[in-house]
């Protein structure tokens, strides 16, 4: 008799672990980033109807198909055709690609969170140098909340060539963060259900990109979950719901965001203006009070004017302090979770406060992701009867934690950054648009849509309604497809692909070229992945082929 | 006997020029940031306030070098601005119109700075002596950082819930292994009326989910060649 699946306790729970995987950094520092850049409210138009017309339907599909086959996404495209066990495989290498280099980022955010535990925060001030007389010269060229990110948390290479020594402390760090993951991940579906990943061209494919990656589609985590479903769940309603919760909480997100922006613009518009006057002040011996921000401008042409040569001297240093051009400063990513915030962060009242409770935030938020990305493997390696029979599940989840952490310790050492870099912008764009365009070409016309429709209605009681018929046999997989398109030529026109490495001379960062080596990595990550599908499809009928001539010959 | 007194004073006033000058030799620079230091409550710097730091430099010398023979008179101050910054050098008193080596007035001002600035009210970026450097205290830091302390607790938490769960699941799948033997020894037995439905004992039925019938399951072999 085969071992009975398990499954969630209830559809909340199902819903909770969906979202929480849905809901990651992307929607806190990837999101507002997007809607910035092209051109604020703006934005939500191209995002929501791309969200209906791409969003929706196809994590209706993983959930349905996970649903249906009760697999894993090896299992459920093997049982859809035999042909395609290569997607699914496709999907776990994937899978194993981001949490090899996602869960570094929680590790960051354990430091910064251990870190906040001080009065005065360690970024809110410049260290010392060796002999006591100012501060450290890379903390003066560039802010304090730069120096702890790229000097004390990464120690920064100046390349990617320069390796450096592992980081213990980050090792550390990322060891806690896998102990966590596999904490959560050791009772299986029953302890999951609780409460990423980008690019970007123009307004419109930003916007298809976001959805598609927000919701995580792709990479068998949908399905992983949705194979721990009851067969009668009505997945239809849970993939509306948690696609809308995705979008909520991204802009929600976005009015946080966009206030902590305002904050650190206004605040360092007026350090910068306060610099100024204190440079002018001291320069021609003002009376203390007759400079202020509303006189400034005035009094700087009546100095002008009045003492030419000194004030021609000094006007290198004088900067032009603009509140636009501080509020034109949009960063993403790391940049934003980590410089941005923790700026704003050190100038609040009771800092420690909020600088927990922002980290905290950010840990759910990132070992949330990692719980689906770790279901993505695990469910395939649980349901294959070859593995599972031999070793118990802790084992398996284990060595799956062990050795994505070892990997992980390649982006502890000084040039950590560099790779994550790498990993974060190739190792799941172009193959996830490949593999979600397969799925979708799959369900539609290789397993049919009639026979789709009717397992749909013996799950959920009735059949889908023409919209989402019409998504998936047409909209999405002509998207996805521009998408693609799209990206690979961008790749391909942009010629040598560049870096932004840290110069501490300088105290800012600089465009090099990757490598040969990166370059291959580069190649290599995109190619395991996307060569799993062919690769799959021609293992099977060479397989075919052979028992049929066994079977023949006997 | 007054043009004697004007001539003493005139040549006093030049001397006093002379040594006393922006960029003169072994002068200082100071700056005084009085209301960014105390706001409503500042002082207006007056000749008052001038006798004062004559008084401050003057007792820095003498504790320094402990001669006591540096006077009030032997500071002077000159150039004083609305900013309020001037300059001033110290006079030698033993010798005629020199002034004593920056070198020796650094240290002294560098050993009782905290002195000057509390008789000002003000502190060392309120309180600057341009060519000065003061050494900046540096941050107070435990000797073990509070960050391992934070990160070794909940470590110990992980630590202790993840073998928790372990032991709980390896006791759990002794006790199922247990019960499976000795529902089979009974069987054999046949002891224990153990209800039976179609085969399957009814405890098992407790579960969740339904069993998945081997026939229909997924294999390799969905569709039969042809």
């Amino acid at each position: 008799m085969e071992k009975s699946r398990p499954l969630w306790d209830n559809s909340l729970q199902f819903i909770f672990a969906c979202i929480s995987y849905a809901v990651g950094l992307g929607n806190v520092w990837r999101f507002p980033y997007l809607c910035q850049m092209y051109g604020g409210g703006g934005f939500l138009i191209p995002y929501f109807i791309m969200l209906i017309a791409e969003g929706m339907p196809l994590l209706y599909l993983e959930l349905a198909v996970g649903q249906r086959m009760r697999q894993g996404s090896i299992g459920a495209w093997k049982i859809i055709s035999p042909y395609l066990c290569g997607v699914g495989i496709a999907s776990v290498v994937v899978s194993f690609f981001l949490s090899m280099y996602y869960n570094v980022i929680n590790a960051w955010a354990f430091w910064y969170l251990f870190h906040s535990f001080q009065d005065p925060l360690p970024w809110a001030t410049c260290p010392l140098n060796t002999n006591h007389t100012g501060y450290e010269e890379e903390c003066e060229k560039t802010s304090s909340t730069q120096y702890f990110w790229y000097r004390q948390t990464l120690n920064i290479s100046p390349s990617l060539e320069t390796s450096g020594s592992i980081q213990w402390e980050q090792a550390l760090c990322l060891t806690l963060a896998w102990l966590v993951v596999y904490l959560c991940i050791l009772r299986g579906t029953e302890s999951t259900g609780k409460l990423e990943q980008l690019s970007n061209p123009k307004t419109w494919i930003s916007a298809a990109t976001q959805i598609f990656f927000s919701l995580g589609l792709g990479f068998g985590s949908l399905i992983a979950y949705a194979s721990y479903n009851d067969a009668s769940n009505n997945c239809e309603r849970h993939a509306i719901i948690v696609s809308l919760i995705n979008s909520t909480t991204s802009i929600f997100a976005s009015v946080v965001t966009f206030s902590i922006y305002g904050f650190k613009a206004t605040f360092n518009y007026e350090s910068c203006i306060n610099k100024v006057i204190l440079l002018l002040m001291n320069a021609f011996d003002l009376e203390e009070g007759s400079l202020t921000a509303d006189n400034l401008n005035e009094m700087k042409d009546y100095l002008m004017a009045t003492h030419p040569q000194e004030y021609a001297q000094l006007s290198p240093q004088v900067k032009n302090c603009s509140l636009e051009a501080e509020l034109d400063t949009a960063v993403q990513g790391t940049g934003l979770a980590f410089i941005v915030y923790s700026e704003a962060i050190k100038n609040m009242e009771v800092p420690q406060l909020y600088s927990v409770l922002y980290f905290i935030m950010l840990l759910m938020l990132g070992i949330g992701s990692m719980l689906g990305n770790t279901a993505a493997i695990l469910t395939p390696l649980t349901d294959s009867r070859v593995i599972a029979a031999r070793f118990p599940k802790e084992v398996i989840s284990g060595a799956v934690c062990f050795i994505n952490c070892v990997i992980g310790l390649i982006f502890t050492t000084e040039a950590g950054n560099y790779w994550f870099d790498i990993f974060n912008d190739y190792a799941a764009t172009l193959s996830l648009l490949l593999i979600v365009l397969v799925e979708t070409i799959a369900v539609c016309y290789i397993y049919g849509i009639r026979r789709f429709e009717k397992d749909l209605h013996t799950m959920i009681g009735h059949k889908p309604n023409w919209y989402w018929k019409i998504m998936w046999a047409f909209a999405s997989p002509l998207l996805i497809i521009s998408l693609f398109l799209f990206y690979l030529t961008d790749y391909i026109l942009t010629g040598t692909l560049q870096y932004q490495a840290w110069d501490a001379t300088q105290g800012q960062l600089v465009t090099k070229d990757y490598p040969g080596y990166a370059r291959a990595v580069i190649g290599l990550l995109v190619a395991a992945s996307t060569m799993c599908i062919p690769l799959g499809a021609l293992v099977t009928f060479v397989r075919k082929r052979l028992k049929r001539s066994v079977s023949t010959m006997a | 006997m007054l043009r004697v007194l004007l001539l003493t004073l005139s040549v006093v006033a030049i001397v006093h020029a002379e040594l006393c000058k922006p960029d003169a030799q072994n002068a200082f620079k100071v700056r005084l940031s009085i209301k960014t230091a105390l706001g409503d409550n500042a002082y207006a710097w007056d000749a008052n306030e001038e006798y004062l730091f004559k008084a401050m430099v003057a007792f820095a010398m003498r504790r320094y070098s402990s001669k006591s023979t540096t006077q009030i008179s032997n500071v002077l101050v000159c150039n004083v601005t609305d900013r309020v910054s001037f300059w001033f050098v110290v006079t030698d008193s033993s010798k005629n119109l020199t002034t004593v080596p920056e070198s020796e007035v650094e240290a002294a001002i560098r050993m009782n700075r905290n002195r000057i600035n509390n008789a000002f009210l003000l502190s060392d970026q309120t309180l600057q002596f341009l060519k000065i450097t003061s050494t900046l205290s540096p941050p107070v830091e435990p000797s073990t950082p509070i960050w391992l302390i934070v990160f070794g607790v909940v470590l110990c938490l992980i630590v202790a819930g993840i073998l928790f769960l372990v032991v709980a699941g390896i006791q759990q799948r002794k006790k199922k292994n247990k019960d499976s033997t000795e529902r089979e020894n009974l069987e054999e037995k046949s002891e224990v009326t153990v209800t039976v439905e179609n085969g399957i004992p009814c405890e098992t039925l407790d579960l969740k989910a339904g069993h998945i019938n081997g026939v229909f399951a997924a294999d390799d072999e969905r569709f039969t060649s042809l």
